[in-house]
């Protein structure tokens, strides 16, 4: 967990200076610096269009971040509070509708509905993350729906129905602080797999557009010139690696600090 | 037989059996006895070798001259199920769901190599040895009953004639009908002689339980054995204080009898409600008095637990009608009308949200009167009332004992100065001493603020020591009512009769002295 949380820190700190600050414009080509090896000036080199690599990277740790980020925003934005009226009305005709919908949408094979969706309103960042993020509905809406049912059967829920409080007010009161840990390790979970697929994406030309500087992209340019400047394809990717891993990890990490009985079995 | 000589155990350091001193003789049977924590079950864990990681134990476990302390896993397994057995508490998840009875019962015959065939035939015979000749091998646990998986727990504890078998509170899950009737099984495969002498490690909670089968006890409390003997000597003389402590609270005196003036606070008439074509409460009535503390009796799935959420407007009725201080109850009842009838549950872990405060939690019917202006100094009342002090409002569920936590579900249920209390099964889950306090706790608030209770439980001993009237129920209907003493000396229904008979009791000239 520190592994993953210190890989996942670094990108994230990485992609909030670049807000700021990149060494290098990445929008400017400067041809006479091409496929420069590393140096003081340019810690990681250049590539073939002479744009420094460092600042690429971190450039394209703030495309992926940002896809990824607001994508899982709308797969907990919507996915939660139906998961949760879903659980609330178990049995009833609008769970049936909501899970029912859960399960048309999980039918589709996401990517290529992702592809369909940039393909049909042009390829962007923007069209990424709303292919991205719908996909991210069923999942929420489901995690949350099987963590809120078993809480609907506790007696603190009929305690606070004696007590006169609604469906809804009990949902937000006493069930989505109780799932607040399932839903925390979820959205680690999404958020890496939200990186993957904007890299996939971008790779593929769907996701973010020049000049925006992309994980995916890089590896897409890089391409080409994989036997004769192999960096440029393998920096990236080990960028795009280690933001997984650290997700994943930091994920599995959370999973056992939130869960007590896994807390309880370590002692 | 096995025999722990000195034995003390810690898990993480932290001590949890100390110096533990017990003999299991052939042929008998022994109880242990202790209230939840006191190391009993971890003490049978111990004889079976399934100590949790982290454990370390000093002194010694022999089973018939062989050391086992020091025992590999690979060994263990060659002496779990074949030299001892074990059946726990709860048979509903002890079963495989996917796998038939006779398969179950005739892997662990399989395991040591008998040919499929004559562990089937064997499996048969053991089933049948536990009184289940009528079922076939075929049946999986969901078509079985309770006390019938039980049964098929203990075929398969018992399907290598172990030497020893030990039972962790083996009743406890049971109805008390089927109680008695599994009580009876064990006592007659250790008594008839059939099963080479086999031992009987008993560990109960329940002084009854032990009184009516055990040759010999042991008393435990924070891990030590504190008094042990021959069960009837034991019980006579009761030297140390906790054995004393435990006894009284197990049999708690019968409420002295009260005139309840008849003005009725909550009535129930012709009441039904079903779920499809099933009844599970049938043409019920009954009528709760101010100061009055009626007892609802039954076994589980008896509809006493909707019929109580029901009287609570939860679920609503199919006919008859509710009446609450003489207005319409249940499901049409008005928020002011909820905020004059709560309710205490039964488990003292799932009724709090645990990320809640006390004072939060306390303070939670107020969304049915809309918060008042005292409402801080209201909630250090009803603490108060129920024996805690206001520092404990910003304390969180988990830092409370299992009995602190009853109480705060019953200031909980205060704070809206209701007339009606409803018990749904609010001392099972306590150990007896705790139960009693409860118990008194219950009464001394009925006498200052009148309150009526609708205590419901399983259990006969409680509802004698608290309830006025009580009403006995069974599938869904009222088969007899009556004030409790009447109906304990007296009973005319046959059901009453089996229930009350199926009690385990301490014979009473054990305790005259």
């Amino acid at each position: 967990m520190a592994l993953g949380a210190a890989l996942t820190a670094i990108f994230t700190l990485a992609a909030m200076i670049s807000v700021v600050w990149v060494p290098y414009d990445t929008s400017v080509l400067t041809i006479a610096n091409r496929t420069l090896p590393p140096s003081l000036a340019h810690p990681l080199g250049t590539d073939h269009f002479g744009r420094d690599l460092l600042s690429m990277l971190m450039a394209g740790a703030r495309t992926s971040i940002a896809v990824a980020l607001v994508a899982v925003g709308i797969g907990i934005g919507a996915g939660v509070p139906l998961g949760l009226a879903a659980a609330a009305r178990h049995g009833g005709w609008l769970d049936e509708i909501i899970m029912r919908g859960n399960d048309l949408i999980f039918a589709f094979p996401s990517l290529v509905i992702a592809i369909l969706i940039t393909a049909v309103f042009g390829p962007s960042a923007f069209n990424a993350i709303l292919a991205i993020g719908i996909f991210n509905i069923p999942v929420f809406a489901r995690v949350a729906r099987g963590g809120a049912l078993p809480l609907w059967t506790l007696d603190y829920i009929k305690a606070a129905r004696v007590a006169g409080k609604g469906r809804g007010l009990i949902s937000v009161q006493h069930i989505l602080p109780n799932i607040a840990s399932l839903l925390i390790v979820q959205a680690t979970i999404q958020f890496s797999l939200g990186i993957l697929a904007e890299a996939a994406l971008s790779y593929i030309g769907l996701g973010a557009q020049p000049p925006t500087p992309s994980w995916g992209r890089m590896l897409a340019d890089a391409q080409t010139l994989i036997y004769s400047e192999p960096q440029l394809a393998i920096l990236p990717g080990l960028a795009i690696v280690g933001m997984v891993l650290g997700l994943n990890l930091l994920g599995d990490g959370l999973r056992d600090a939130l869960d007590p009985r896994l807390r309880r079995v370590r002692g | 037989m096995i025999e722990l000589a000195d034995l003390s155990l810690s898990i993480h350091g932290m001590p949890i059996l100390r110096n533990v001193d017990l003999t299991v003789a052939s042929g008998e049977i022994t109880g242990l006895v202790g209230e939840s924590g006191s190391g009993k079950s971890m003490t049978a864990l111990a004889m079976i070798g399934l100590l949790p990681s982290g454990a370390t134990t000093t002194g010694a476990i022999t089973l018939d001259g062989r050391d086992l302390t020091h025992l590999r896993e690979r060994d263990w397994l060659g002496i779990r199920g074949t030299d001892i057995g074990m059946i726990f508490q709860e048979p509903m998840t002890a079963l495989n769901p996917v796998q038939t009875i006779g398969a179950q019962v005739s892997e662990t015959l399989r395991l040591r190599g008998t040919p499929r065939p004559e562990a089937l035939r064997i499996a048969r015979d053991r089933l049948d040895r536990v009184g289940l000749a009528s079922i076939p091998l075929d049946r999986y646990p969901h078509e079985l009953s309770g006390g019938q998986r039980q049964r098929v727990c203990i075929a398969l504890a018992i399907a290598h004639r172990p030497r020893l078998l030990i039972a962790d509170e083996p009743t406890t899950a049971l109805d008390v009908t089927t109680q008695a009737d599994i009580l009876d099984l064990l006592r007659g495969l250790v008594r008839d002689g059939s099963d080479d002498g086999m031992a009987l490690l008993l560990i109960t909670h329940d002084l009854g339980v032990v009184a009516g089968l055990a040759d010999h006890v042991a008393v435990m409390r924070h891990g030590e054995i504190v008094e042990r003997g021959r069960t009837e000597t034991l019980f006579r003389t009761h030297a140390h204080a906790y054995t004393r402590d435990l006894l009284s609270a197990s049999r708690p005196l019968p409420r002295a009898a009260r005139t309840i003036a008849p003005s009725p606070v909550l009535q129930a008439t012709d009441i039904t409600r079903s779920y499809g074509g099933f009844r599970a409460v049938a043409d019920v009535n009954l009528t709760l008095n101010r100061g009055e503390c009626l007892g609802l009796v039954g076994e589980s799935g008896c509809g006493k637990s909707t019929l109580a959420r029901a009287l609570l407007g939860l679920e609503p009725v199919q006919g008859g009608r509710i009446d609450l201080l003489g207005k319409p109850g249940g499901t049409a009842m008005t928020r002011a009308d909820r905020a004059k009838i709560s309710v205490v549950f039964q488990d003292p872990y799932g009724s709090f949200n645990p990320r809640w405060t006390v004072r939060k939690l306390v303070q939670e019917p107020f969304h049915l009167t809309g918060c008042p202006r005292d409402a801080e100094a209201r909630a250090t009342d009803a603490l108060n009332q129920v024996g805690l002090t206001v520092g404990d409002l910003d304390k969180y569920p988990h830092e409370f004992s299992g009995g602190q936590r009853q109480r705060i579900a019953i200031a909980r249920a205060l704070i809206t100065e209701p007339e009606v209390l409803v018990l749904d099964e609010a001392v099972s889950a306590l150990d007896v001493r705790v139960r009693a306090q409860v118990l008194a706790l219950l009464e001394n608030l009925q006498e200052r603020l009148g309150l009526a209770y609708l205590f419901i439980t399983h259990d006969l001993t409680v509802v004698r020591a608290i309830a006025d009237r009580i009403l006995i129920m069974r599938a869904g209907r009222i088969v007899e009512q009556g004030k409790t003493a009447q109906v304990f000396d007296a009973p005319q229904h046959d059901y009453t009769r089996t229930l009350i008979a199926a009690a385990p009791v301490i014979p009473a000239d054990w305790l005259a002295a």
